[in-house]
């Protein structure tokens, strides 16, 4: 990747923060801290490797992604917004009564939403389905799924982990949104999954681990599963709880939290320093 | 009423005559020996796929499947397929309204030896109150052959309701099948019987008792419980002034809640429900349990006469 395209995708990814900070901000309500987390892997995934077509957002060919943990759906709308299919401006009617911008994604009523998510669990599954429906059609696009590590508390996790082992979907990746905390505290304090990798490996996946800010690691990561054939590909991505702002950064208590005013412009302004540095650069 | 053929049998037999269309991909929990899916598999078995002992993942997988504009029955009994499976059928299926065709298998007490834990009398009740999904529970093998029909014809999820019993046949060729509206089996003029699944046979052999007793019944077989047909339940209201519901579900929530609902919401008249009364199933012959159980012809009968005599 060269630089201009790492800068471009910074670029993207810290407005994309922004828009999170104001989705939150103007409902009062949402899930800062996770969405900050992935904002990184969802930037590479729409701006760098996934065909996609906002114009179409129904192709069939289309490669699918499901935001297995779905209460991060301030970062999904964001970047679905940057990437065009639907009106940054609408952003801020996130979770409003009448606005289409569901608390949890809806395939229903957001363009770009491959499947409706929000209970945890079930979103990894519905990825297995897109990947198993590739196979049957013998069609070559890529499935993509974002968990969260609280998340793999939910058993249907490993009974989706199991069955795509099963039916050897390599056309689907994985990302598993590691930043170690949910509402209650430490994951390994609330009910630990650990050891991780070891359980994703027993289970019959290609696992690759990365820090899940860094985008080189990321684009290699994913070009590795894509070589990976024979079975489905866990992107262990290290991450940080409210990446990019300070004061939420490895904090359990913006997992669920609405910023104020106060604590809303500090973080804007964070951002806005990241992005006069990045066109400065 | 010649041949006794399960719902679940003649399911099986309707994917494999149906399988044809390459949308059509079947799950199965590993039952497929008796939901009777396996007879799918055998024509089919690209489009088969066994998801293991694990109904969740399968309800959701089948949603993702869906998704990609395929049409995908999901197949186990119904204890685990309503209940095991429920919040996945809920978020996963009846939210996005995705076609998925939940065919469960082994409603009732009528499943037998299994027992209690294996005998969904709570499924009607949970899954049409889940907005979206359109609830069928046909009564024999010719009604069960067009509800598939129907099921692969509709744009959204449908809740199929079989049975592992063999039952009669009461239908033959002629049979019209219209999804969400009840069929009249008998006209009469004193009272009407509203059944569904297993107790539609039921419901003629009481409608023929409560004839002996001079008592002219109609019956009126519901296989689309929802959504039900208001219409024809309102004419029976009015027409015969009371009625009887039959089911094999716990009374609470079913068909007979939902025959409730309409009558008192639009022509309240008085309305006698026989089905399971807020009670487990248990081991046994399906015969003995639907006798202790009080789902038989001569309990609807009784009902039928009680609901009369409530009649103002």
């Amino acid at each position: 990747m060269d630089k201009r395209e790492l800068k471009q995708l910074k670029k993207i990814a810290t407005r994309v923060r922004k828009h999170i900070i104001d989705e939150v901000y103007s409902a009062s309500s949402g899930h800062p801290g996770g969405s900050l987390s992935c904002t990184d892997i969802l930037t590479v995934l729409y701006f760098h490797e996934m065909r996609v077509d906002p114009k179409n957002p129904d192709w069939s060919d289309r490669d699918r992604f499901v935001l297995s943990k779905g209460h991060c759906a301030p970062a999904l709308y964001a970047v679905l917004a940057e990437r065009g299919f639907f009106p940054v401006e609408d952003l801020v009617t996130f979770r409003s009564a009448d606005s289409y911008l569901e608390g949890h994604p809806s395939m229903r009523y957001v363009k770009g939403v491959d499947m409706s998510t929000g209970s945890l669990g079930q979103g990894i599954s519905a990825a297995t389905g897109m990947a198993l429906a590739g196979k049957l059609d013998k069609k070559d696009y890529r499935v993509y799924s974002i968990l969260g590590d609280g998340e793999l508390q939910e058993g249907q996790v490993w009974e989706a982990l199991m069955s795509a082992a099963h039916y050897k979907l390599d056309n689907l990746t994985a990302f598993l949104d590691y930043n170690g905390l949910q509402i209650d505290g430490k994951i390994v304090d609330v009910m630990s999954p650990e050891p991780i990798v070891d359980k994703f490996k027993a289970f019959g996946w290609n696992v690759i681990e990365i820090d899940g800010h860094d985008y080189e690691q990321i684009i290699n990561a994913i070009d590795q599963a894509k070589k990976t054939k024979g079975m489905p590909t866990m992107v262990v991505a290290h991450t940080v709880k409210g990446k990019g702002v300070s004061f939420m950064e490895n904090q359990a208590g913006w997992h669920g939290t609405a910023p104020n005013k106060e604590q809303r412009d500090q973080a804007i302004a964070e951002l806005d320093i990241i992005l006069s540095e990045l066109e400065g650069e | 009423m010649a041949d006794k053929i399960a719902t679940r049998e003649a399911y099986g037999s309707a994917l494999a005559e149906f399988g044809g269309d390459e949308r059509i991909v079947v799950l199965d929990a590993d039952l497929s020996k008796s939901t009777k899916t396996d007879t799918f598999k055998k024509k089919y078995p690209e489009r088969f796929l066994n998801m293991g002992i694990a109904e969740g993942n399968m309800m959701a997988t089948a949603a993702g499947i869906a998704s990609c504009g395929k049409i995908v029955f999901a197949s186990t009994f119904a204890i685990f397929a309503a209940e095991r499976g429920c919040e996945q059928i809920r978020n996963s299926i009846c939210y996005p309204k995705l076609n998925v065709k939940v065919a469960a298998s082994h409603a009732g007490i009528s499943v037998g030896e299994d027992g209690a834990s294996h005998q969904a009398v709570e499924d009607i009740a949970i899954m049409r109150s889940m907005a979206n999904m359109v609830v069928i529970s046909p009564a024999d093998a010719v009604e069960t052959r067009l509800a598939v029909k129907a099921a692969i014809e509709h744009d959204g999820p449908v809740y199929l309701r079989l049975g592992r019993l063999a039952v009669p046949t009461l239908f033959d060729e002629n049979y019209k099948f219209e999804l969400g509206k009840g069929a009249t089996l008998a006209n009469g003029k004193d009272v009407t019987i509203v059944a569904t699944g297993l107790m539609v046979q039921y419901a003629l052999e009481a409608k023929d008792i409560l004839a002996k007793e001079g008592i002219e019944a109609r019956v009126i077989n519901i296989h689309t419980i929802k959504p039900i047909d208001e219409e024809i339940i309102i004419k029976a209201a009015k027409e015969t002034g009371a009625l009887v519901t039959a089911e094999e579900h716990n009374i609470i929530g079913g068909l007979g809640s939902a025959v409730a609902e309409v009558l008192v919401e639009n022509y309240p008249v008085p309305l006698k429900r026989v089905g399971i009364e807020d009670k487990f199933g248990k081991s046994g012959k399906p015969a003995k349990l639907l006798e202790m159980y009080g789902l038989t012809a001569q309990n609807i009968a009784n009902k039928a006469k009680e609901a009369i005599k409530m009649k103002k």
